[in-house]
């Protein structure tokens, strides 16, 4: 095998000759490079895509730090090689290795991959084999590392679970000290590759995957699935911090430009909005925020320790920032920083907010309608007139923004030509008043995706929209949004049914994935390099139809193959508003009033331990708690 | 005021492009909480000036920056405080004071020293350097513009080998504005791959 030296050597003759070889050296400013040989546990992140991306990935920055913070353990980073750098080192037999000390992959302990999308499967599988790792796990044997994966995809972990030993699902920052420490013993008792993965089984968050077996009904939907190991838990919870901890500030300064060059601070995690087409909303309860001292705190050691000239400040969604755009305001002024906000409410207030960080670059002004119509925005639960969006616009414009970017989805239920010209028609309205406050300087960019049904929300039974009707919304929309001032985007009909077959997938997609990583597939989330004819072929070959797992409007008895894990939101909660969705009755903010998601039930002992503001549910004073304290009476849809 | 800075780029940097180590070097002045100066206006970015761009993959000792900065300090304090700032592959050789009003650095720039180093020998060495600056013209391509590339060659001669034996060739190229001679050109020209090369800059040449 190569050690780090010969790995060095190769590459320094390789690098003078692929595209951005800044991606490849490693050795940057914050790095953390520790004794190898000292340390008992060593972890690889990686994220299965460029470097660029990668390392704009809080949740890995997170994590890296956490791990190098432990005397005991080491962590270190491997990104995806650009396919002119993976046949270089193909070429030149160099295994995927760490930036840090050059090891390659098959040395470390653990390998943790980051999986936030479904797009990038066949990467994982594609890094796993330029490493020279058994691709599947039942391959896999005490020689090997074991191969964790994490991250927002994995909440439906099936249609990877042949590829990975374990998935983390939920928050990692608790879950990967016990996975550490659990190693950790592991390795110096000896044990088997089998008593280390129902270990893992143990612990609250962590699923593994072979210690379960899947079934199927004549029909082919999904039956139930089988506990091969009796002291595996079923179902599996996801796991949360009670508290978020303080802030990352340890962030590793790129030597070259990549695709988010600020510090990104986590205000919030989790979303009281209740917008029905949102995942991350449904899977990251309950709303945890963080103090403003904290924030400014962090955000003062982190500029310190990296120089960066741009600050993130990321959540869900806007609720009240007041406070906090004041005090990063006031502290930061006149340091020549740009200061990026999530998505804001849209209100003519959140102008006030944008106008009070004062800051030196000004950009678009970004509002997320995600639907054009009154009718459609109560289906998908984000209830704001058109007369407030005009409005908003009117304050944008009048306080010196020229550009205005609206985001919105197509293919949302029951949507019709009707709703997807209302984006049109609302656009050119922002316009129209765009033109009268400041005249030709004024622009609408449009950003229109479509929607994809994912696990785990109010929409996981409805069907997604199939290409044809894909390509006449997003023609009506091209013919609409053309001329002065206008500009749409959109996303690939053929890159969203990739999207859409894996999200509601179950474990059978795995051989369809292998199949197109055979076939060649690799960085399906890069439209140059995405190749939908090695899917097509890949599911002709395993017999299996893409339209069941994208069009078929499932009953809503149906079990899903997700199933076994749980978010804690009960799925009863969820038919309750896919039904109300269905009626056009929306849910307020549920900071104004708990719905009983089932999230308090779970987490009633977290909830009682942490009381105050910390979460943004009730309060839970008692041992028990019983779903009607929190919901009035009346309100709740027995089925 | 204004500092003149000569700084090495090496290591890992030296895959850092001419935009990305502006970037760097703004991020390292913020770091060292020196009073870097911005420019007014729409879009202000820092005052910061590089003389020559380094091709990627090529290592230096000698790149020359002009930093603008709000307030005078003394130099040593400036020094100190870069030198905590750093990133891995700068590294501070030299700082000045300069007139505010000195004429800039890329208009004052002449010529480029380079030292190569061959990763394998070729025993004809000496006749290849010999044949390049035989003839009179060396016509050559670049972006799609023929250009003489001959006129640009200043010096080209043969280095002691290196303490490992390697061979080394010594350059000095035109510099100035539309007359810049490329070292991988020159090396091409006597049929050696450049990419089987290690190009260090050892000196930038400036007329007052």
């Amino acid at each position: 095998m190569l050690n780090p030296v010969d790995i060095q050597q190769r590459l320094d003759r390789i690098l003078p000759r692929v595209r951005k070889p800044g991606r490849y050296t490693g050795g940057e400013l914050n790095q953390v490079v520790k004794d190898w040989d000292k340390i008992p546990v060593r972890i690889a992140l990686v994220f299965p895509d460029i470097y660029d991306l990668g390392m704009s990935n809080l949740g890995l920055a997170i994590l890296y730090d956490l791990i190098n913070q432990r005397p005991d353990a080491l962590a270190e980073r491997a990104y995806s090689p650009w396919p002119d750098m993976e046949t270089a080192m193909r070429q030149a037999d160099i295994p995927l290795y760490s930036l840090e000390t050059k090891h390659p992959l098959s040395q470390f302990d653990i390998i943790g991959f980051s999986l936030p999308y479904e797009a990038l499967y066949t990467n994982v599988i594609n890094a796993l084999d330029l490493a020279g790792i058994p691709i599947f796990a039942s391959e896999r044997s005490e020689n090997h590392p074991i191969v964790i994966a994490g991250g927002h995809a994995t909440y439906n972990p099936e249609p990877m679970h042949a590829f990975i030993d374990a998935f983390v699902i939920g928050e990692g920052e608790e879950v990967i000290q016990e996975i550490i420490d659990l190693y950790q013993g592991w390795k110096s008792n000896a044990g088997g590759r089998e008593e280390l993965l129902a270990s893992l089984a143990r612990i609250w968050g962590v699923y593994v995957p072979s210690l379960y077996k899947d079934h199927y009904e004549a029909d082919g939907t999904f039956a139930y699935i089988e506990r091969l190991d009796q002291r595996a838990p079923l179902p599996v919870f996801k796991r949360i911090a009670a508290r978020l901890p303080p802030p990352t500030t340890n962030f590793i300064v790129p030597y070259i430009d990549i695709v988010h060059n600020r510090i990104p601070v986590e205000i919030m995690r989790g979303c009281t909005r209740g917008c029905r087409f949102c995942q991350a909303g449904m899977i990251t309860r309950p709303v945890r925020e963080r103090p403003v001292a904290e924030i400014v705190t962090a955000l003062e050691e982190a500029l310190a320790k990296t120089g960066i000239e741009e600050i993130g400040l990321l959540s869900l969604s806007s609720s009240d920032y007041t406070q906090l755009v004041q005090a990063v305001s006031e502290r930061f002024a006149g340091r020549h920083l740009a200061v990026s906000l999530p998505s804001l409410r849209i209100e003519s207030f959140s102008v006030d907010l944008m106008d009070a960080l004062k800051n030196t670059r000004r950009g678009g002004f970004t509002l997320a309608p995600e639907a054009a119509t009154e009718r459609m925005r109560e289906i998908i639960n984000k209830p704001v007139s058109t007369a407030q969006l005009l409005e908003t616009a009117r304050a944008i414009f009048s306080r010196g923004w020229s550009t205005i970017k609206l985001y919105f989805m197509i293919g949302h239920p029951s949507e019709t030509l009707d709703d997807v010209q209302a984006i049109v028609d609302l656009c050119k309205a922002v316009l129209a008043e765009g033109r009268r406050l400041i005249g030709g300087r004024a622009q609408v960019t449009a950003g229109v995706s479509t929607f994809v049904p994912k696990p785990h929300t109010p929409f996981q039974w409805v069907p997604c929209d199939r290409i044809d009707q894909i390509h006449a919304k997003q023609d009506l929309l091209k013919k609409g949004l053309r001329g002065k001032g206008l500009k749409l985007n959109w996303n690939n009909p053929e890159e969203t049914m990739l999207e859409a077959w894996l999200s509601r997938g179950d474990r059978r997609l795995a051989e369809v994935i292998y199949r197109a990583w055979r076939n060649g597939a690799r960085f399906d989330s890069w439209s140059e390099l995405f190749r939908y004819d090695l899917w097509l072929g890949a599911f002709a070959r395993t017999g299996l139809e893409p339209a069941f797992y994208t069009h078929r409007e499932r009953p809503i008895d149906e079990t899903f193959p997700w199933e076994h894990i749980s978010t804690s939101v009960h799925k009863k909660f969820l038919t309750e508003d896919y039904l109300w969705s269905l009626q056009g009755k929306t849910r307020v903010d549920c900071r104004e009033r708990c719905f009983a998601c089932g999230i308090l039930p779970n987490f009633a002992e977290l909830r009682r331990d942490n009381p105050g503001d910390v979460w943004q549910c009730p309060e839970v004073k008692s041992k028990r708690i019983r779903i009607r304290d929190l919901a009035p009476a009346g309100e709740m849809i027995h089925l | 005021m204004r500092l003149r800075i000569i700084f090495s780029k090496t290591e890992a940097m030296r895959y850092t492009g001419h935009l990305d180590l502006y970037r760097t070097w703004e991020r390292t002045l913020r770091r060292a909480n020196l009073p870097l100066a911005y420019s007014q206006g729409f879009k202000p970015h820092p005052r910061l000036t590089l003389a020559s761009a380094l091709p990627l993959g090529f290592t230096s000792q000698a790149e020359v920056m002009d930093v603008w900065l709000e307030n005078n300090l003394p130099i040593d304090q400036v020094e100190r405080a870069l030198l905590r700032a750093l990133p891995p592959g700068l590294q501070v050789e030299q700082i000045s004071q300069v007139e505010t009003q000195a004429p800039g650095l890329q208009a004052r720039l002449v010529a480029a020293e380079y030292l190569v180093t061959l990763n394998q020998p070729y025993s004809d060495l000496d006749a290849r350097l010999e044949k390049v600056l035989s003839v009179a013209s060396l016509p050559r391509e670049r972006r799609g513009k023929p250009y003489d590339l001959r006129p640009l060659i200043l010096d080209l001669q043969r280095q002691t080998d290196d303490p490992e034996g390697c061979q080394r060739i010594l350059m000095r190229l035109s510099a100035r504005e539309g007359a810049t001679g490329r070292p991988e050109e020159v090396l091409l020209c006597a049929n050696i791959d450049p990419l089987a090369a290690c190009i260090h800059r050892t000196g930038l040449n400036f007329v007052d």
